[in-house]
């Protein structure tokens, strides 16, 4: 009798089986396989299951509670819209490393220990990675593999940390970290580079604007949350958390107001909204982690459907630059609708999903007496609807005509959208069921008659100032520097120039050595290669005289001894 | 019946079911009837492990006649452990033995699954007697079975390869048996457990020490533990694959156990560890052999004989465990003694595999055929993983255990060797992997088929055991600390 069933089980072995059945299956299947995985989160009791002995450790690959639900509700519910989104995709690699991504990211948010979380985490790059590959460009190559060489460093990072933090500690239990020692900031500098907070932020919006389509809806929910469910349950209550989290809402509103691609833009807000919830882990407050559980769930509902428009929008018409694009309202009607759902709802207008999350995390501020950090959390709004509610929709969907003449995005892509859209609405004006699965209990009301003048004034004047400098604001077909600039681009111009300096006064000397070492390999070769000394097939004399030589040996040896 | 009665039949099943093969016609029965009566052992031997752990040691006189007079069977943890994976690999390769086979040898194959047998019987009767002469005939029973086995190959230096491990192997054999005699000659007895209660008194006696020496160099040969290596790579390279892949999986791994029988439970350990300086001997060797093994795989062309050279290495992996000479150490010699039949069962059945299609194990006609027979290939590099040791393979286990044996013993620089010898493993299973996926198949080649299903599914299936050991470890830590535990004695002192 089975009494507990990993959903990410389900998942991965849906997964597996996905590639062998027929075309016309196949879809179904890619319905039925997350369904069935929700529908086993859903069914999740709280408690701590599927224990594993290995190697003398024990292992809790499903630790449920309140903490760990909220994450898993909105995980599974997210794979099912994503799947959907993905239908008309033809490249079973992409649906397999959607699956096996989303069961990582569930079994990460699962893990009851350090090993499990490890494992889980891993898993999540090596799949993730595909989603951002199988777009096919060159472009998206260079990007994914920039994509896993930052996301293996901060692997090797967490190892070490938990290796570090079972030394000092003699246990791998996954909860609140103690700064006693080094695995402290070993395992806050893994998470804070899949949490994307700057200056270790430059992957995400490096990567997901190259990845596929649909592939960014996943990424875009799954690995930045996880993150900010790890740092909930080992960092909460770090005051550094408050200020990076405090930075990064501004930092990215401000490099998404000079981006030009679509998709970056909305990268960049993602580090901005994970901002809050950095911030929110970092006041540690019970109100602020409820509040950053209740915006991880609506952020990922809305950051899915905002991804999904403009990845809509790039399916139809193959362009991505804001720059290139206008006017598609006409021709892609329920795209727009939807996307602006999408757009309010990250805007955190009244009436919408953002709106009943995001202010909670400000009121913690305010509660607190953070005077600043309330200031700054509320500000970053405004730049959040300039940059997506305004600017993003405006020179998409609005303003003068691309020339563009597309159709409307299939069938699949809509009800994936639909989907999300009802939720943000949904939850929207009726928080409630919402509230009632975070973390600790809660007594907030967002609809205040306070919060909610506050929240529309701030978006009129915002709007106000928009239309008045329409001609500042909108994409310029130029390039914003990051801190990738040090891995890529210019600074490896600079290096260039360095490189080849060094290159050509170590090329002599190279030379001679590699000159040393291929002679030396081909003696080697020559000793002992597939004729060399050791493999040499002996004639049976030479066998015989190495018997005779240990057992006289082993003789003497014993006989001395008397 | 009680289990007890059963237990014999682990050895009689193969035993007497190879004279009634030997008779039958055709191709297709004698294989039927040998699968049947391998899995029988291997049944039976499942059924007596749980009980050989649990008690303290099951006890079968032959013909009533009482131990020491006349023949026992005495088991306990540490062989029912081995024959449990003996006649477990046996049931295992036999699933996949029919399609190689019959791409090899031709004519009927009543006399060669009838020789497999006697193999068969011989390795499981070595294991489960009880008696030091018994182990002498056994060991002959399987192996002339095996040379007669290695000579069916295709290749014609098969014969040769053959008649060379006849020689060695009668040397070793004859070794122990000279071993055997001498202890005979000052005790007058022959049963082991006899045996270790008279030894004691004798500690000074030189034919006692000369027996320990020769006993021990005697199964080293067998064992094939650097420098008695030689036979190894030409009979594991020349063999039938369903030879080599059979033997690769067991035989070594019963000469290692009747070397740990007489080292630990005959001699005990604080006499065999004293009077002769084993535990250095042996390490050095073990370290040896782990070096060298992997040194010349690394540059071998032909895999077959590159795997027979890895095995070697291993070899000196499940000696270096017992040179430690504590629990741990032995524990990691047992796990990797069954690990390491896993791993090289995978590797040879791919290999088999390759063969089956292109005919050649050269590296070169390998070149570009990862596309072609993806799944072979890909179980290929699923064992690699084992072998390098990766964690969540079986192979991970029994390395982490041999560390632990290190560390606790405090020798950290063999850490140091074990570590350089799997990045050693990662270079000869990487050149592999680089031929079969980085290289462009050469122009003008034939396009090759995936292997059948018959070949595919025994191979995946023991992979899979890999992974599965690799991660549920209760079975492996569980028997092997437990036959450890029944080496050493209960609380045995050691040196």
């Amino acid at each position: 009798m089975i009494d507990w069933l990993h959903p990410s089980l389900v998942l991965i072995l849906g997964a597996a089986v996905l590639p062998l059945l027929p075309t016309g299956l196949r879809k179904a299947w890619m319905v039925l396989v997350p369904v069935t995985g929700l529908a086993v989160i859903f069914g999740l009791e709280p408690g701590e299951f599927g224990r594993v002995e290995f190697l003398g450790m024990t292992l809790v690959t499903g630790r449920v509670d309140e903490l760990s639900l909220v994450f898993a509700y909105v995980f599974g519910i997210i794979l099912v819209i994503g799947m959907i989104f993905a239908l008309h995709v033809k490249d079973n690699v992409q649906h397999v490393a959607a699956l096996t991504y989303a069961a990582s990211a569930l079994g990460a948010v699962l893990a009851g220990d350090l090993v499990t979380l490890y494992v889980f985490w891993e898993l999540m790059v090596i799949t993730s990675v595909w989603l951002i590959w199988r777009r096919g460009t060159e472009v998206s190559f260079a990007s994914g593999m920039r994509y896993l060489i930052v996301h293996a460093l901060g692997g090797v990072l967490l190892l070490a940390g938990v290796i570090v933090y079972y030394q000092t500690t003699g246990s791998i239990a996954f909860d609140q970290i103690e700064p006693a020692s080094a695995a402290f900031y070993l395992i806050l500098a893994a998470f804070l580079i899949n949490a994307a907070v700057p200056p270790l932020h430059a992957w995400l919006s490096d990567a997901y604007p190259e990845a596929t389509v649909t592939g960014a809806v996943f990424l875009s929910a799954l690995t930045t949350k996880t993150a900010v469910y790890v740092l909930m349950r080992g960092y909460a209550g770090v005051e550094l958390l408050m200020w990076l989290g405090v930075i990064m809402t501004w930092y990215g509103v401000v490099y998404a107001v000079l981006a030009n691609d679509i998709r970056r833009i909305l990268a960049y807000h993602i580090i901005s909204q994970v901002g809050y919830m950095v911030c929110a882990v970092g006041m540690g407050t019970t109100l602020a982690l409820n509040g950053a559980s209740a915006h991880a769930f609506t952020h990922i509902l809305y950051k899915a459907l905002l991804f999904m428009g403009a990845g809509a929008v790039i399916h139809m018409t193959g362009k991505s630059k804001l720059t290139d694009l206008g006017g598609l309202y006409r021709y892609m009607p329920w795209t727009f609708l939807l996307f602006m759902v999408g757009a309010v709802s990250i805007s955190g207008l009244p009436l919408f999903s953002g709106f009943v999350s995001k202010t909670i995390i400000i009121e913690a501020a305010a509660v607190e007496g953070r005077g600043l950090i309330y200031l700054m959390l509320l500000t970053a709004g405004a730049g959040t609807f300039l940059s997506i509610g305004l600017k993003l929709a405006w020179f998409t969907f609005l303003h003068r005509d691309s020339g563009l003449r597309p159709t409307e995005a299939p069938v699949n892509m809509l009800v994936a959208m639909g989907l999300a859209a009802v939720l943000c609405f949904v939850i929207g004006i009726l928080p409630g069921p919402l509230y009632a699965i975070l973390p600790a209990p809660i007594d907030y009301n967002a609809w205040t008659i306070g919060h909610v003048l506050k929240e529309l004034q701030l978006l009129l004047f915002t709007g106000l100032a928009f239309f008045l400098l329409l001609g500042f604001v909108g994409g310029k077909n130029k390039i914003a520097l990051d801190v990738d600039w040090l891995y890529r681009g210019g600074g490896r111009t600079a290096a260039l120039a360095v490189r080849d300096r060094i290159s050509a006064t170590n090329a002599r000397f190279r030379h001679k050595a590699m000159d040393g070492l291929s002679a030396w390999m081909a003696r080697i070769k020559k000793r002992h290669g597939r004729d060399g000394k050791l493999a040499r097939t002996w004639p049976t004399g030479s066998m015989a005289f190495w018997v005779a030589v240990l057992l006289a040996s082993l003789l003497v040896f014993g006989i001395q001894q008397q | 019946m009680t289990l007890l009665e059963f237990m014999p039949f682990i050895v009689l099943i193969p035993l007497i079911a190879s004279g009634i093969v030997a008779l039958l016609p055709g191709r297709n029965l004698p294989w039927l009837v040998t699968l049947l009566a391998a899995t029988a052992s291997a049944v039976i031997a499942a059924v007596v492990l749980p009980a050989a752990i649990s008690e303290p040691a099951l006890s079968y006189p032959f013909g009533n006649w009482p131990p020491p007079f006349g023949i026992e069977y005495r088991v306990d943890a540490a062989n029912a452990f081995v024959a449990l994976l003996v006649s477990g690999m046996a049931a295992i390769t036999l699933l996949w033995a029919p399609k190689s086979v019959a791409s090899e040898i031709h004519g009927r194959l009543g006399t060669f699954y009838a020789l497999f047998l006697l193999a068969l019987a011989g390795l499981l009767g070595i294991t489960l007697t009880g008696d030091a002469f018994n182990v002498f005939v056994f060991l002959e029973i399987s192996s002339l079975a095996t040379y007669t086995l290695i000579a069916y190959g295709k290749d014609r230096r098969a014969l040769l390869a053959a008649f060379r491990y006849l020689i060695m192997g009668t040397v070793g054999a004859t070794f122990l048996l000279i071993g055997i005699a001498f202890l005979y000659m000052v005790t007058g007895t022959l049963n082991m457990a006899d045996l270790a209660e008279r030894l004691p008194e004798l500690r000074d006696n030189n034919a006692v020490r000369a027996a320990l020496a020769f006993i021990i160099v005697g199964m080293g040969l067998k064992l094939a533990l650097l420098p008695l290596h030689l036979w190894l790579p030409n009979a594991y390279a020349y063999a039938p694959n369903f030879v080599t892949v059979f033997l690769a999986g067991t035989a070594t791994k019963v000469a290692l156990y009747v070397m740990l029988r007489f080292i630990f439970t005959v001699f005990s350990p604080d006499y065999s560890f004293v009077v002769l300086p084993l535990s250095t001997v042996l390490m050095v060797l073990a370290v040896a052999g782990m070096f060298a093994g992997s040194w010349v795989a690394m540059f071998q062309i032909h895999l077959k004989r590159m795997l027979a050279y890895s095995s070697i290495a291993q070899v000196g992996y499940m000696v270096l465990g017992v040179s430690l000479a504590t629990a741990t150490g032995l524990t990691a010699a047992f796990l990797h003694l069954f690990n390491h039949a896993l791993i090289k069962t995978a590797l040879f059945m791919a290999i088999g595999c390759v063969m089956y299609r292109t005919g050649s194990a050269k590296l070169d006609d390998l070149r570009g055929l990862g596309r072609q027979m993806p799944w072979t290939l890909t179980a290929f590099a699923l064992a690699g993983l084992s072998i390098i040791g990766v964690p969540t393979t079986a192979g991970f286990i029994s390395k982490w255990y041999l560390v632990l044996a290190s560390i606790e013993a405090g020798a950290w620089w063999l850490v140091v060797l074990v570590l350089i010898t799997s990045l050693m493993a990662v270079y000869y299973i990487w050149r592999v992997i680089e031929a079969a996926w980085f290289s462009e198949r050469p122009a003008g080649a034939a396009p090759v088929p995936e292997a059948p299903l018959a070949l595919l599914v025994p191979t995946w299936l023991v992979v899979a055991l890999n992974f599965y050991f690799g991660l549920d470890t209760r079975l492996t830590v569980g028997a092997s600390m437990a036959a450890a535990d029944a080496l050493l004695g209960s609380g045995a002192g050691l040196p």
